[in-house]
């Protein structure tokens, strides 16, 4: 296969620069090893757009974080994608904490964060009542906000579609070589990519990548959060985002709720040696617990829906590599993007994106398309919304996730978007049908079904979530035998 | 948007329960009766319960799931009763206005009485926070039971059951006529939530073992499950280091409870009681919200079907004479949990009522040789003796109407031991 760009990694710093790129005249390929968009670090963090006040002044992490939270709120209303700006409280409990908050006030004003300040103990009880009372100081940040990361993905990969970029899943590229016609030979499973552009986005992967192509390497410790997702309830014990304060393993463990309402509690930070370790523990998920309390005395996981855990990319010198990669023309790498690589993906996506396109003289298309309009989720719509939308598409009328309210209009659109969702969990991300307090119990039937007729395989292929993971292991036993496919 | 549609009684599921409440407020005489079912069929559960045991106290013979719900839907059809089938009801309002929508379009509904009988839902592996991996092939045993039962198709081949809830046994038995083999049936507590018959017909009869104090303690597989990890645990249900057993497993189904699903009720501002997760219902079965009533799994998780169709018939009958006359007790003497007892079912009756009252509960444990005694004001006035209580049977005592109409206080169930 021949191309202009190969990016290598759909998570969400890919998604992004995809997006970018796909404005020049450029043909463009994405290979992502996993089965879906946002299949890695994307998929399982804790959803925040910092503020930026975290990283040291003058930092990538810095600059960016800061470019890339403002981009949010405009980002999402084009693409369609949940944001909301909830704002975050950085606690205080001791001395040493309010020291620590002095630090980070002055930080965040290096760094621009708009309307950073300090809060006394009353005024942090009065905006969040369920706050430990033991709070003496906490850092206010208005600007901090949340969003689903894997949505926020999706959107960005399928508006890059629209405008012609290509999406390979299940494509772990395995090599990278220059060949002796100087373009960059990207190995993948028994044939290559042919790619004049280079780009490495491939999270915890993009060290070996790197370290094959540079003689200085990089090397990446994959740190484990887990994370405990309560349900949905009328009123949450806090509409901002609670962190504690930062350590030296990361932004510690937060409280927050989630643009879709629920309450997520985590993470934890654990080295370990697997990157594709994502299970969670017993200990861990209980420790975590226990540190939320000093935040919220009442935590508890009664309600709890889910526990799951993510992997963050963790450079050891504790910067982003963002790139040309040094010696290698052509080359470009985004490496060891941990926290905030979320909020600042939009940033990263446009300094390398306008990068790239000077360094090749690439050229503005003429006409670069829409993105395609996310329609409104049916259990936000309004009665006479409801009504009409059933009145055009009867498919509406049939609820099939009935936790969450996801019909099968939806689930239907989500199959059939540019990068369409092709597993259960694949559409519960796009469209939360599964997402609930039942967990897909009374659903996945039925969405097993509708993935099977929308694309034309048998039952008995569709997945979990791609590769090997079957839902089913045959049909019933036929003639004695039992019909294994 | 304006109400299209005003009816007398609205029944809400077409299950047992939504069915014997139609048809015991037609025979009352209701003719705007409307039942909304978002199946495409009525029937409710039963209709993937294929095995037998269904109907033995009602109809004195034993039954199929479908057999049994085709009764009362021959019985709902020869009534003439209206039943609205792919409708999903999305939302019941105090003043008994219910949103539903279907193909058909989006409406907005009224109703004199409104009967709630939407069943329940399977607790899933996240409120159990079992750690490990997130593979394929873990199942709830119902969604599993609909997998091989509805659709003809095999979830996995070598099977482990988490909790013996009576689905979990009766998948255990499925799966190994299906060809698979069931390695185990693990249960958290030191006895079996599910029917005493089940465990012998389900489990014993295949050679199953069933580890009674054990837990699944952790999840292997990447793609598709791979194993999982079980140990014994102590008297505070933790798991005791060094009695690991590793399983090797394709899939893992789930028996492990049910939760009445009240999120309509919920949201139609009634009471819900935090031991049954049900509404909080009087001995009418009206909910605290007037005019709106609740029977079978959605009220409380019950162990026979049986005694679903016959609470829900009252409930039916409870709701025709709402639709007519508007009336309701004034005032309430509570029923209150004592020792040994969980869920009482009415938590209240009707100050000078004169009806007879079924007291039903879950025993929070399992008591030999014991009696279930009802008491008010400190005074005696049921008692009922049984061989066995336990938490995987349903325990009624009748309150006689004589008994009913002379409460003066509130009302204490209990579980004596002798």
């Amino acid at each position: 296969m021949q191309t202009d760009i190969l990016i290598i990694g759909a998570g969400v710093v890919g998604c992004a620069l995809a997006r970018v790129l796909s404005r020049y005249e450029a043909d463009i390929v994405v290979a992502e090893a996993g089965p879906d968009v946002a299949s890695g670090a994307t998929r399982a963090n804790s959803g925040i757009v910092h503020a930026g006040f975290d990283a040291k002044p003058g930092s990538l992490k810095a600059v960016l974080n800061v470019r890339g939270a403002g981009m949010y709120p405009q980002l999402s209303q084009e693409l369609g994608f949940p944001y909301r700006q909830c704002g975050a409280l950085v606690l205080g409990f001791t001395p040493e904490d309010e020291e620590v908050l002095h630090l980070l006030l002055e930080q965040g004003k290096a760094n621009g964060v708009p309307g950073v300040c300090l809060l006394g103990r009353e005024e942090v009880l009065r905006l969040e009542p369920n706050t430990n009372p033991d709070v003496r100081l906490a850092l206010y940040a208005p600007t901090s906000g949340i969003t689903s990361p894997y949505e926020a993905a999706y959107a960005m990969a399928d508006h890059a579609a629209v405008n012609g970029v290509r999406f390979l899943f299940g494509s772990r590229i395995t090599g990278v070589r220059r060949g002796d016609d100087g373009l960059w030979h990207a190995r993948l499973g028994g044939t290559e990519i042919v790619c004049r552009i280079l780009v490495n986005c491939a999270g915890m992967g993009s060290a070996e990548i790197h370290n094959s192509l540079c003689s200085e390497p990089l090397r990446l410790i994959p740190r484990r959060g887990q994370y405990h997702l309560l349900d949905r309830t009328a009123e949450l014990p806090f509409s901002r985002t609670m962190f504690q304060c930062p350590t030296r393993m990361g932004k510690g463990v937060l409280v927050s709720p989630t643009v879709h309402g629920n309450l997520l509690l985590g993470p934890s930070a654990e080295d370990i040696e697997d990157a594709d370790d994502t299970a969670t523990t017993a200990d861990v998920l209980s420790a975590v617990l226990e540190t939320c309390r000093l935040t919220w005395p009442g935590a508890s996981v009664r309600g709890g829906i889910t526990n799951f855990a993510g992997i963050r990319a963790h450079e050891e010198k504790g910067d982003f590599v963002i790139g040309a990669v040094p010696g290698q023309p052509g080359a470009y790498e985004t490496v060891g993007i941990e926290s905030p690589g979320l909020s600042a993906a939009p940033a990263i996506a446009e300094m390398l994106g306008a990068q790239i396109a000077a360094d090749f003289g690439l050229a503005p298309k003429a006409r670069v398309l829409p993105p395609v309009p996310m329609a409104k989720r049916f259990a936000e719509m309004t009665d006479e919304e409801r009504a009409r939308a059933v009145a055009e598409d009867p498919a509406y009328g049939r609820v099939v996730c009935r936790c969450e309210v996801v019909t099968e209009a939806e689930i239907r659109q989500a199959i059939r978007r540019p990068v369409g969702a092709a597993s259960i969990d694949a559409v519960k991300r796009r469209t939360r049908a599964g997402m609930g307090r039942c967990q897909g119990g009374f659903c996945s039937p039925r969405v097993a079904e509708i993935l099977s007729e929308e694309l034309c395989i048998p039952l008995t292929q569709v997945t979990k979530f791609g590769g090997g993971s079957r839902l089913l292991t045959g049909t019933l036993r036929q003639d004695g035998e039992e019909a294994v496919l | 948007m304006d109400v299209t549609r005003t009816v007398d009684v609205l029944v809400i599921g077409a299950g047992p329960a939504g069915l014997a409440a139609a048809i015991a407020a037609r025979e009352d005489g209701i003719g705007s009766l409307l039942v909304l079912e978002r199946e495409n069929a009525p029937g409710g559960i039963l209709r993937q319960c294929i095995h037998n045991g269904f109907g033995l106290h009602r109809f004195k013979e034993e039954l199929t799931g479908p057999e049994y719900a085709q009764r009362d839907i021959d019985r709902a059809v020869e009534l003439g009763i209206e039943i609205r089938c792919g409708v999903t009801v999305l939302s019941v309002g105090a003043d008994r206005t219910v949103t539903c929508v279907s193909p058909e379009g989006f409406q907005r509904l009224c109703a004199k009485a409104i009967v709630l009988a939407m069943g329940c839902r399977e607790r899933p592996r996240g409120a159990l926070g079992t750690p490990g991996t997130r593979p394929a092939g873990i199942y709830s045993a119902g969604t599993a039971q609909k997998f091989v039962n509805l659709m003809g198709l095999m979830p996995g081949r070598r099977c482990v059951i988490l909790g013996s809830g009576d689905i979990g046994l009766i998948m255990a038995r499925r799966m190994t006529l299906q060809g698979a083999k069931v390695l185990a049936c693990v249960e958290l507590m030191p006895y079996s939530s599910g029917l005493n018959r089940n465990i012998v017909q389900c489990l014993q009869d295949y050679n199953i073992p069933l580890y009674l104090s054990h837990t699944v303690t952790d999840i292997h597989g990447r793609e598709r499950l791979t194993g999982v990890t079980v140990a014994k645990v102590d008297e505070n249900r933790r798991p005791i280091p060094g009695t690991e057993i590793e399983f090797d497993c394709d899939t893992l189904l789930l028996s492990v409870g049910l939760i009445p699903e009240n999120e309509l009720t919920r949201g139609a501002g009634a009471e819900i009681s935090p031991a049954t997760s049900g509404a909080v219902v009087s001995d009418s079965l009206e909910t605290t919200v007037p005019g709106i009533f609740a029977c079978g799994n959605v009220l409380h998780v019950h162990d026979l079907v049986d005694h679903v169709s016959n609470e829900s018939a009252r409930a039916g009958h409870a709701a025709a004479a709402y639709a007519r006359s508007g009336e309701r007790a004034a005032e309430y003497w509570p029923v209150l949990d004592g020792d040994g007892v969980r869920g009482t079912v009415p938590q209240r009756i009707g100050k000078g009522g004169g009806s007879e009252v079924s007291l039903m509960f879950r025993p929070a444990g399992v008591f030999r040789k014991a009696a279930c005694v009802v008491r008010c004001g400190g005074r005696e006035i049921a008692r009922q003796r049984a061989p066995i209580f336990t938490p995987g049977e349903m325990a009624v005592v009748r309150l006689p109407k004589e008994t009913v109409a002379a409460l003066d206080g509130p009302v204490t169930v209990e579980i004596e031991r002798s």
